[in-house]
């Protein structure tokens, strides 16, 4: 019976963060609720290996549980190299701006 | 013997009926708080405090060596990439210029 309750409350958590995921204002919202959603999927894992009495499930929570960490890893070093990467650019061309302008300056 | 199952049995659900209210409390707090960094305060709150407390429910449960072992080992992996995967997501929310709301606020008063 607690088990029922708790993959109850599993469910309606994975739900809530569902609903942040797609209502959720920017990115790092919606990268927010899927890491949610990922440990929650290891719980509901564990969970249902009793629910069912098949102890190969929690093999599964395990693998699963690894392969949220990397992904979320992966997609946080992929913004960030892209958010420096464009502070970087817009920098970058901003003192070529000033460099222009300053020669065309120099030469009238 | 039969009573010490017992109180391991009501304690394993008890265990477990108080991460079921974490993981719940955090899930609403995932989806009405104001601002980014409570939300990810609340999110984090059922990555560290849910498990810990389903999980030991969980081990308490089983008769089976193996089964807590394994329990045990998903436990350890979810308290090490919680936590790290929390920080480099506010490193990487606070690099892309997403200021804290709350705080703007406390300095504006002072």
């Amino acid at each position: 019976m607690i088990f029922y309750i708790v993959a109850f409350a599993l469910v309606i958590t994975m739900c809530l963060a569902l609903v942040r995921a797609v209502r959720g204002p920017g990115l790092y919202d919606r990268v927010l609720a899927v890491n949610m959603m990922g440990t929650k999927t290891v719980l509901l894992l564990a969970v249902i290996a009793y629910i069912m009495g098949r102890p190969d499930y929690i093999d599964l929570a395990l693998a699963y549980a690894l392969i949220n960490f990397i992904g979320v890893f992966a997609v946080l070093e992929f913004f960030r190299t892209r958010e420096s990467q464009l502070a970087l650019t817009s920098s970058t061309t901003q003192s070529g701006q000033e460099k222009a302008l300053d020669e065309q300056g120099g030469q009238s | 013997m039969d009573a010490w199952s017992n109180v391991v049995e009501i304690i394993s659900i008890v265990f477990m009926a108080i991460g079921a209210f974490f993981i719940f409390v955090g899930g609403v707090g995932a989806l009405r708080m104001p601002d980014f960094y409570t939300r990810m305060h609340a999110a984090s709150l059922t990555d560290s405090a849910g498990p810990i407390f389903i999980l030991i429910g969980l081990i308490l449960h089983t008769d089976s060596f193996l089964v807590a072992i394994k329990l045990f080992t998903v436990l350890v992996f979810i308290l090490i990439t919680g936590p790290t995967a929390s920080n480099a997501l506010a490193s990487a929310a606070l690099l892309a210029g997403n200021k804290p709301s709350l705080a703007v606020k406390q300095t504006t008063a002072e």
